[in-house]
C-alpha cells in the first residue's frame, strides 16, 4: 500500500516537473501564436521576410547536413575500422565543438574571415564575402553540429567489428562497394538518427549564427534570428507565429527520433 | 596540419581499403572547420600583452558575469540532478500511462530551437505570463532576474542528466535490491544504500554535461536574462557586447577563458565516464 503511494507520488512529481518545464513553454508558443486569430497568424507566417528567412534556414541546414554526414561517415570509417596511433586524440578533437559556446563558435570565424581576420586580405583581393553572408552562416552552423553524425556512427561501427568488411575485401571488393553492401545495411538507422539530430540543431542554431550573420533583413536573417527581431520589436504574436513553424518541425523531429531510436536499439543487438 | 597526418600512422596491416582516403578527409575537414579557426584565437591574442589580457579577463564587470554564470549553472545543474534521478527512476522502474510520451518529451530541449525556447520562457515567466503572473502577485519577479536565468538553464539541462542516468538504471540488476529487501531493508534504505551509489557516477557526469552546456548557452538564456551589468549579465552576453563594440581582443580574451574552463570540465567528465564504463563492463 505504502509502496504504491510512493510510486504514484513520484510519478505525479516527475510529470508535474516536465509539465511545467517543457509542456508549458510549448503551449505558450502555440497559444500566443493564435491568440489574435487565424488571420493574423497566417499573415505573420506568409510575410515576405519570414519566408525569406525560412528559405535561408532550410538552405543552410541542407548544406550543413550534407557536409557533416560526409565527414561523419569518413571519420567513423577511419576510426572504427583501423588501428592507429593517436586515435583517442582524434576522437577528442572531433568532439571539441560540443564543449564550445555557440557565441565562441561564431567568434572564431570572425577572427579568420572578418575585417581583423588573417584571411581577410585574401578574401578582399578575390572579392569574396564570408562573414555577414551565407558562407559565414553555413560555416558557423557546420561548426556547431560538426560531431553529430560521427558520434552516432563510431560506437555503432565499433560494436559491429570489421570481420565482414575484411571478408569482403579479401574477396576483392572495392571500398565503396564494401561500404554500400556490407557496412551501410548495418548502420542505416544509426546514420539516420545522427542526421536527424544534426538537422534539428542546424535548423535552430541561434548564437553562432547571430554572431556571423550581420542581421540583414531579407538577406542574412535566418528564421531563429527573425524570431529574435520580432520579439525585440514587441511583435509578440508574429514572433510566436513564426516560432510555431519551428515548433512544428521540432515536434516532427522528436517523433521521428523516437521511431528511429527504437530501430537503432534493434540494430545494436 | 601535415605533421598531424603523419602522426596518425596505421599500425596493423588491415585488408580493408580506404584508410588513406578516409583519414585524409577526416583530418582535412577537422582542421579547416574546427582546428584552424580555433587557433585564430591565439593569433589575435598574440598582438596583446599578457597584462592587457589579464586586465580584460579580471575586469570587475567580467568577474561579476563569471559569478552569475557559475552560480546559476550550478544551481540549475543540482536541481536537474535531483529531478533527473527521479525521472530516470520512474521511466525505468514504473509502468504508467503517458510513460512513453514523457520519455519522448525529455529530448524537447535538444529539438526546440534555442531562440524559441528563450522567448517562450521569457513570456511564460514575465509579469503577464501564466506562471510569472502568479509569482508577481507574491512580489517575486522571475523574468529578467537570476531566477529566470536559472530556470532557462534547468530547461536546457534536463536531457543531459536523465539520459546519463537512464541506461545505468536499466542495466542495474534488480537482484541486489531484492536481496536487500529480503534482508529486511526499507525501500528508502535500499535506494540510498544500494541504488544511489551505483548511479552516482552517471549523475555526476550528467551534472557536468548540464553545467558545461548552461555556462555556454546563449539562445534560451539571452532573452530571460536582463543583461544588467553586475546583476543578470552572463559571460556569453559580455562576449556578445564586446563584439558589438568591435572590441575583438577583449571578446577573444574572455572567450579563451571560457574555452579553457570548458576543456577542464570536459576532461573531468571523461574521467568519470571512463569509471562508468568500467562499472558497466563489470
Amino acid at each position: 500500500m505504502r509502496q504504491k503511494l510512493v510510486k504514484w507520488l513520484l510519478i505525479v512529481l516527475g510529470t508535474a516537473f516536465l509539465g511545467v518545464m517543457l509542456v508549458l513553454p510549448l503551449a505558450t508558443v502555440l497559444v500566443y501564436a493564435l491568440r489574435q486569430g487565424w488571420e493574423t497568424f497566417s499573415q505573420a507566417i506568409a510575410e515576405e521576410y519570414a519566408i525569406k528567412a525560412l528559405n535561408l534556414t532550410l538552405l543552410a541546414t541542407f548544406i550543413t547536413v550534407i557536409v557533416n554526414t560526409t565527414f561523419g561517415v569518413f571519420a567513423a570509417w577511419a576510426i572504427s575500422k583501423f588501428q592507429f596511433r593517436g586515435k583517442q586524440v582524434l576522437t577528442a578533437l572531433i568532439d571539441i565543438p560540443f564543449s564550445i559556446s555557440p557565441i565562441i563558435a561564431g567568434l572564431v570565424f570572425i577572427l579568420v574571415f572578418g575585417r581583423i581576420g588573417w584571411a581577410y586580405p585574401l578574401l578582399e583581393a578575390w572579392n569574396i564575402k564570408i562573414v555577414f553572408a551565407l558562407p559565414g552562416i553555413v560555416l558557423a552552423t557546420i561548426f556547431v553540429t560538426f560531431p553529430f553524425v560521427s558520434r552516432e556512427l563510431i560506437p555503432l561501427m565499433e560494436a559491429q567489428g570489421s570481420d565482414e568488411e575484411e571478408a569482403a575485401a579479401l574477396m576483392g571488393a572495392k571500398g565503396l562497394l564494401i561500404f554500400r553492401k556490407v557496412t551501410l545495411p548495418h548502420i542505416k538507422w544509426g546514420l539516420l538518427y545522427g542526421v536527424i539530430l544534426c538537422t534539428a540543431r542546424a535548423l535552430g542554431e541561434f548564437g553562432a549564427v547571430s554572431v556571423v550573420s550581420g542581421h540583414l533583413r531579407g538577406q542574412t536573417n535566418t528564421l531563429p534570428l527573425h524570431v529574435e527581431i520580432l520579439f525585440n520589436e514587441f511583435k509578440l504574436t508574429a514572433a510566436f507565429a513564426v516560432s510555431s513553424i519551428l515548433v512544428l518541425i521540432a515536434v516532427i523531429i522528436l517523433i521521428l527520433r523516437n521511431i528511429v531510436e527504437y530501430r537503432v536499439k534493434r540494430e545494436e543487438r | 596540419m601535415f605533421s598531424l597526418k603523419m602522426h596518425f600512422k596505421k599500425q596493423n596491416n588491415s585488408v580493408i581499403p580506404g584508410f588513406g582516403l578516409s583519414m585524409g578527409i577526416t583530418v582535412t575537414m577537422l582542421s579547416l572547420i574546427v582546428l584552424i579557426p580555433l587557433f585564430s584565437v591565439f593569433l589575435i591574442l598574440s598582438d596583446s600583452t599578457f597584462r592587457e589580457f589579464w586586465q580584460v579577463v579580471t575586469d570587475k564587470q567580467t568577474i561579476a558575469a563569471y559569478k552569475v554564470s557559475l552560480s546559476c549553472s550550478a544551481i540549475a545543474a543540482v536541481i536537474n540532478v535531483v529531478f533527473g534521478i527521479l525521472l530516470a527512476w520512474i521511466l525505468t522502474r514504473y509502468k504508467f500511462p503517458l510513460r512513453r510520451v514523457l520519455d519522448g518529451l525529455i529530448e524537447l530541449p535538444f529539438a526546440l530551437p534555442t531562440a524559441v525556447a528563450g522567448i517562450a520562457l521569457t513570456t511564460l515567466y514575465s509579469g503577464e505570463g501564466w506562471i510569472g503572473g502568479l509569482f508577481a502577485k507574491a512580489g517575486i519577479e522571475i523574468s529578467y532576474t537570476r531566477i529566470g536565468i536559472t530556470i532557462a538553464m534547468i530547461f536546457i539541462g534536463i536531457p543531459f542528466v536523465v539520459r546519463s542516468i537512464q541506461p545505468v538504471l536499466e542495466k542495474l540488476d534488480p537482484q541486489y535490491e531484492e536481496a536487500a529487501s529480503a534482508l529486511g531493508a526499507s525501500r528508502s534504505r535500499i535506494f540510498f544504500k544500494v541504488v544511489l551509489p551505483e548511479i552516482l557516477p552517471a549523475a555526476l557526469a550528467g551534472f557536468g554535461l548540464a553545467f558545461a552546456r548552461s555556462m555556454g548557452e546563449y539562445g534560451s538564456v539571452v532573452f530571460i536574462a536582463g543583461n544588467i551589468p553586475y546583476e543578470t549579465q552572463i559571460v556569453p552576453l559580455i562576449i556578445m557586447n564586446k563584439l558589438e563594440q568591435f572590441n575583438y581582443p577583449a571578446a577573444t580574451s574572455i572567450a579563451l577563458v571560457m574555452v579553457l574552463f570548458a576543456f577542464v570540465l570536459l576532461f573531468i567528465i571523461n574521467l568519470i565516464q571512463a569509471q562508468i564504463n568500467k562499472i558497466a563492463r563489470g
